[in-house]
């Protein structure tokens, strides 16, 4: 079940990041997902770059993120992992699970941090508005204004997901430990 | 002397209700008044209208109820705004037969019909002066296409379309000799002029309009036209003046006759007549000129229509008598009632369509006959007149609840009557001189009612002044309760000779905002910037250029004096309401207007050496300004 679940992540954008500003009443936004960026519309990373060139920000297209690229292997791994515990269900390897669930989400949380900050800090010298000591990384989660424009990072079904994912792993964990716990009752 | 009492003493009424009109001017409005035509900052209007601009050859919309001007719509004008007919991709839209016409006047706005009612994919407008008829889109406001109607003068009964916009037909004001050759101007009424009834096909998956054919039709004058639905699906009205076939003194001359007519015409009996083999090839030379999509207009010659006498096609039309120099020959909306509009006449006649049919099978009620077109009784069509409505009845409209509502030039007021009782209801009082009225669906089977407009034809003391030159005035009201309340009054651009409002749900969700560059296949495209290049071919020079916020590529253009250089600029943003303007320094054509994703071409010649700047001349970001560069003329 695990492994369907983690499956459908494919196909589920794990990340949102909508921005609104006053000539903006429709709003941009933008998804992230496991191998890809998006836009809420086919024009709005477009018009999100357009806007970031002026601050002098580096481009945002997925060709430029390698983690993208290999970010869908790791996750194969944990399917297949997952299958594997299917055939030979053991403790061990649920707890295995959660171990490399754990490590991928916060290695995960740690690079979309690492990008929001070069993205938000590292900008062209010739840009074209220099505030200074302003920066333009977003949150990871919560709302945040920056100039005119309130950026807010909310986490989307992919992450809702693996969150579940985790919780179903640790609940078995923690009912398999009762179980086990209970028959050395019994037995003592 | 008796003929001339008719005419001056409804005139010398006029003048006295002219008087009172002032004396009510500041008419006492009920209090809700003002909240009625309140649309709240951030709100948006119920219903679209759409207002012929007359002699600036253009289409206003308005948001109603406020009034509020949304945008003009070129047509058959010149628009230096955004450059619409100067462009490389818009100039052969005003092609015709007599070369590059670029103005018309435009009369009567008809929005697509299906089932009867407006379906709001098309406005069709009418060129009277040179005879045309344009098609509008209504997702991108655009004019999409325009055909020419050979062997017509005068485009007025036009474009009043069938009730699934089958065809639209269009009949001639001003007769002529068909085909044009050298007579005698006196020679008119011994049936050497002759006027003319088109059938203008419209495809209805894409709109695009084609001469059916052509019925020639005695020397009158073709006023306005109204198609049946419903029982009457299958027939059109024309009304008709100048049946004296009066040439000169027309004011007096064609006010002689007692009644002139209403023409009834089988438009199903003429396609197959013509299916038939009943119809005669006949010279004709016009265009029709077609806007691609994204591309520059194509302009096509043709040659040639199919014409029918209505000698060869028994029952294709039948002329009802009718009082007075009728207007609108208006048909409501179960499609059974005609009613006409006699200009000159103290009673509104309503002709049955279901005794017109009675009527036709009786050859008693036939008392004559013009051009094998048989002429009906009087009595043997009439439902009834409406008696003592106004003075100078011209055009009726209906609402959803059995009322009509009529325009009355002479004594400057909407009547609204009972179309099943023929009984008046009320007298709306219009400032001033009103010519064609406009209700919701007005026309349509299903009525949507609650607004009407009075497209009135004199100003005077309406608005501010603002020299001799007035804008026409308009009149808003509510017609949704038992008794009609006016709102408010509005100024229009040219002469609004009518209107059509359709209610903006039908629309707006519909509208584009944006061109997709990936969609974009003009020839000169450049979709990308890597895409952006200079082509020499002899002396002209192609420039592909970019416009994105907030600069032009190339970054730089060298060209040699003498050369003719085309910026065809395409604007790469995909954001809506983000233009790019482009004019440059000696440009002797206006600047263009380029919206996201589109192609457009400025064609500029190199005269003299120097460094000339080009810039943005559409406010589109906060580097706006610094969008600007140069072009180098070298010796």
């Amino acid at each position: 079940m695990a492994a369907f679940l983690m499956g459908a992540v494919y196909f589920l954008p794990l990340w949102y990041i909508s921005l609104s500003a006053p000539q903006y009443p429709e709003g941009l936004s933008m998804y992230i997902w496991i191998n890809k960026l998006s836009g809420g519309t086919p024009y709005d990373l477009q018009n999100i770059n357009l806007l970031n060139h002026y601050v002098g920000m580096e481009e945002i297209i997925s060709s430029s993120i390698p983690e993208l690229l290999y970010m869908p292997y790791v996750l194969v791994y944990m399917i297949f992992g997952a299958a594997v515990t299917y055939f030979l269900p053991r403790l061990y390897m649920i707890a295995l699970g959660i171990l490399n669930l754990g490590l991928v989400a916060a290695a995960g949380m740690a690079d979309f941090w690492r990008w929001e900050y070069n993205y938000g800090h590292h900008l062209k010298p010739d840009a074209p508005i220099i505030v200074p000591g302003m920066a333009y990384q977003p949150p990871i989660l919560g709302c945040k204004q920056m100039l005119n424009i309130d950026a807010c990072s909310v986490p989307h079904t992919g992450a809702v997901i693996l969150l579940a994912v985790f919780g179903l792993l640790a609940f078995i964990v923690w009912s398999e430990r009762k179980a086990y716990l209970a028959e050395q009752v019994q037995k003592g | 002397m008796v003929k001339l009492n008719t005419v001056l003493i409804p005139l010398l009424i006029a003048l006295v209700s002219l008087g009172c009109g002032k004396k009510g001017s500041g008419a006492v409005l009920a209090s809700n008044a003002a909240q009625k035509v309140y649309v709240a900052p951030g709100e948006k209007d119920e219903v679209y209208a759409f207002m012929s601009g007359g002699f600036n050859g253009q289409v206003g919309v308005y948001g109603i109820p406020s009034a509020r001007l949304l945008k003009i719509l070129p047509v058959f004008s010149l628009h230096s705004e955004n450059s619409y007919g100067y462009d490389e991709e818009t100039k052969d839209m005003l092609l015709t037969s007599k070369g590059y016409v670029t103005w018309d006047d435009a009369h009567h706005p008809e929005i697509s019909l299906t089932g009867g009612n407006h379906d709001g994919r098309w406005l069709f407008i009418n060129g009277n002066n040179t005879p045309r008829i344009a098609r509008i889109d209504l997702t991108s406001f655009e004019t999409k296409e325009i055909i020419e109607i050979p062997n017509s003068a005068g485009n007025h009964a036009s474009p009043f379309l069938t009730e699934n916009t089958e065809y639209a037909m269009a009949a001639t004001r001003f007769s002529i000799p068909i085909p044009q050759r050298d007579i005698a101007i006196e020679e008119m009424g011994k049936g050497k002029f002759n006027g003319s009834i088109s059938m203008i096909r419209i495809d209805p998956k894409d709109g695009r309009m084609s001469v059916e054919l052509q019925m020639i039709a005695p020397a009158f004058s073709y006023d306005l036209s109204r198609c049946g639905k419903g029982p009457s699906h299958d027939w059109c009205f024309f009304s008709t003046y100048n049946t004296e076939q009066a040439y000169q003194m027309l004011e007096v001359g064609a006010s002689k006759n007692d009644k002139d007519y209403i023409m009834a015409f089988n438009w199903v009996k003429a396609k197959a007549c013509k299916d038939a083999g009943k119809t005669k090839d006949f010279p004709g030379v016009y265009y029709n000129n077609f806007q691609p999509e994204n591309m520059p207009a194509v302009a096509t010659k043709m040659s040639g229509v199919k014409l029918l006498d209505p000698k060869d096609c028994p029952g294709v039309a039948y002329y009802m008598p009718t009082p007075k120099s009728p207007h609108g020959a208006d048909v409501d909306p179960t499609g059974e009632y005609i009613v006409g509009g006699g200009k000159l006449a103290t009673v509104l006649p309503v002709h049955s369509f279901s005794k017109l049919l009675k009527a036709i099978e009786d050859k008693t009620n036939y008392t004559g006959d013009v051009m094998g077109i048989p002429i009906l009784k009087y009595e043997s069509t009439l439902a009834g007149e409406v008696k003592k409505p106004c003075l100078g009845p011209l055009h009726t409209e209906f609402d959803n609840n059995g009322n009509a509502y009529t325009s009355c030039f002479v004594s400057s007021e909407v009547v609204k009557w009972k179309v099943e009782s023929r009984e008046v209801l009320q007298h709306m009082p219009a400032f001033y001189s009103i010519g064609h009225l406009s209700v919701v669906g007005g026309d349509n089977k299903k009525p949507y009612g609650k607004y009407l407009i009075a497209l009135n034809k004199i100003t005077k003391d309406r608005f501010l002044p603002v020299g001799m030159e007035l804008p026409q005035s308009a009149q808003l009201y509510d017609i949704s309760g038992s008794t009609a309340e006016l709102l408010s009054d509005f100024t229009t651009v040219g002469e609004p000779h009518y209107a059509q409002m359709i209610p903006a749900s039908v629309i707006k969700d519909k509208t584009k905002k944006i061109f997709p560059l990936e969609e974009n296949k003009h020839p000169y495209a450049a979709r990308s910037e890597k895409e952006a290049k200079i082509t020499k071919n002899g002396r002209d020079v192609h420039i592909n250029m970019t416009s994105i916020r907030s600069h032009f590529k190339p970054d730089t253009v060298e060209v040699k004096k003498g050369d003719m250089v085309y910026f065809h600029v395409t604007n790469l943003e995909q954001d809506y309401d983000i233009p790019h303007g482009f004019a440059v320094y000696g440009s002797t054509m206006p600047n263009l207007l380029i919206m996201p994703g589109q192609t457009k071409t400025l064609k500029w010649e190199a005269k003299e050496v120097g460094v000339f700047p080009f810039y943005c001349t559409d406010f589109c970001s906060a580097l706006h300004q610094e969008m600007q560069q140069y072009i180098r003329v070298t010796p």
